[in-house]
């Protein structure tokens, strides 16, 4: 502050520029940040076109067919689609938003951009054999763009979403076995490498720890300081040479306590930030579903 | 402070052996030897999901030129000319080696993009027969084509991004280390590129310039 005052004003001009361009950077993050809209539930009307009671109704039913067979739809609306096609916006966002669950990848999208007046059901994987292509097309043909032409954007959706549903339900027997894979309940599933480490860490920690007081409980005593326990015998002395060994084994040990937690910690945090309220169970999307325009 | 010693002989020489693969393998991972190869593998796996999209769209044409024969017989010459491509993209063979063989991966790209134009005059062609439009076994396979074309263009664009994640790694620091060592037999894949007649702007005729 006092610098400002004591130097000249090009000194000034120039904080000023650089003000401006961190501002613009920060701006320039923003907007990158919002090209895409934020999952913040099963129905994402950023286009305001869906009325509130048929959101409440859309957002319940999407929930309840969720819990059935863990499969994952939502419904978006955005005003502008600023020029991209549909297409790739829908598998863009569909990947941001992580549909469906991981490794099953049975998410559904269905995006409306009001101003292009366009369309898109985008399919996961996972349900490119059961909601087919031709499906969509003709949901979309045939529920959406005569009521969108009518100006009903309401009934279009709760008609298609209605669709969907029956479609997928359709085949009730995977649906289950889909439901059951999934339960609905599971809460943050452990990373199996993460796991791995920890029993790998603990069974290098605990063990040490068991080798150093089990044998003296549990084994058989041959002399003092000796003991025969699991067909291995185990000494225990206080010499200069074993202690330093044994001060070598703790310092490893800690070294890797530290690592694991560290690894452990990220695992965790990741696994739980789903939560809170609803988000993707980390499904994908090769670009199955259509699009249609009214 | 329990200092303890292992009496039994083999287990004290295999203890420090398996202490030292411990530290050093995952410090191995850690230094990037597994860089190369997983972005090799990941391109190769968006490469064979091009592959099947794109068989998938061969798959569709007979069914598409057998259904438009019905209603639009006398379009003799557009129906030759997608069976003729369809046949010359299947006939080019592709292995892996053709990813670091930039002609072979041009001949693949351009019988492709040979069939891609041939079916748009197809489709073209059919606006001309509503009867057609209309039939449910052509709406069908319409849907399907739609959605396979989509699926090619999303599989070119993770084989893209693939790719380009597989050269980066032979050719940036610190992975390019492990490329002149150890992966010494590693190219770059080559990519798609977007076809010239694709990159010179649209000409917008309204038939107003006729004979001028």
């Amino acid at each position: 502050m006092t610098r400002h005052a004591t130097s000249g004003p090009v000194a000034k001009r120039i904080d000023a520029v650089l003000l401006a361009l961190a501002m613009l950077l920060l701006l320039g993050v923003a907007a990158l940040a919002a090209a895409l809209p934020v999952l913040t539930g099963r129905v994402v009307d950023n286009a305001g076109i869906i009325d509130a009671a048929t959101k409440a109704a859309l957002t319940q039913k999407l929930a309840a067919f969720e819990k059935k067979g863990s499969d994952q739809i939502v419904v978006a609306t955005i005003p502008s689609l600023d020029g991209e096609e549909i297409e790739p916006y829908a598998n863009r966002l569909f990947r941001a938003w992580k549909l469906g669950q991981a490794g099953e990848n049975n998410g559904v999208l269905l995006l409306v951009a009001k101003n292009d007046r366009k369309m898109r059901i985008e399919v996961g994987y996972g349900l490119e054999g059961t909601l087919t292509d031709l499906h969509t097309k003709l949901i979309i043909e045939n529920d959406m763009v005569p009521a969108f032409r009518a100006g009903d954007f309401s009934g279009g959706f709760s008609k298609a979403v209605d669709d969907m549903i029956m479609v997928l339900e359709g085949n009730p027997e995977e649906l289950e076995a889909r439901g059951k894979r999934n339960p609905a309940d599971d809460s943050s599933p452990i990373d199996p490498i993460v796991a791995l480490f920890l029993i790998l860490w603990a069974t290098m920690f605990f063990g040490g720890l068991a080798m150093a007081f089990l044998p003296p409980i549990f084994g058989t005593k041959l002399s003092p300081g000796v003991y025969k326990w699991l067909g291995m015998t185990f000494r225990y002395g206080r010499g200069p040479g074993s202690s330093s060994s044994g001060s070598g084994w703790v310092t490893g040990s800690s070294s890797g306590s530290g690592w694991s937690s560290g690894s452990s910690g990220g695992g965790w945090s990741s696994g739980s930030s789903g939560g809170g309220g609803f988000s993707g169970g980390g499904g994908s999307s090769g670009g199955g579903g259509s699009s249609g325009s009214w | 402070m329990f200092a303890q010693r292992l009496s039994s002989p083999s287990i004290v020489r295999t203890l420090p052996a398996f202490l030292l693969m411990a530290i050093v393998l995952p410090l191995l991972a850690g230094c990037g030897y597994n860089t190369i190869p997983t972005a090799e593998e990941n391109a190769k796996a968006a490469w064979s999901e091009v592959l099947n999209q794109y068989q998938r769209r061969a798959d569709l044409i007979p069914n598409l030129v057998e259904t438009v024969k019905g209603y639009a017989a006398h379009e003799k010459d557009t129906l030759d000319a997608v069976v003729e491509a369809r046949a010359k993209a299947t006939q080019v063979t592709v292995t892996p080696e053709t990813l670091k063989d930039p002609e072979a991966f041009k001949k693949f790209q351009d019988s492709q993009s040979g069939l891609t134009s041939a079916l748009s005059r197809l489709l073209a062609v059919v606006e001309n027969y509503p009867d057609l439009k209309a039939n449910q076994n052509f709406l069908a396979l319409q849907a399907q084509l739609e959605g396979t074309e989509n699926r090619i263009a999303v599989a070119r664009r993770d084989y893209i991004q693939a790719v380009r994640d597989y050269n980066l790694t032979l050719r940036t620091f610190p992975s390019v280390l492990w490329a002149t060592f150890w992966f010494r037999s590693n190219e770059p894949f080559a990519n798609f590129t977007i076809e010239e007649d694709k990159l010179q702007t649209p000409k917008v005729d309204f038939g107003t310039k006729q004979g001028g």
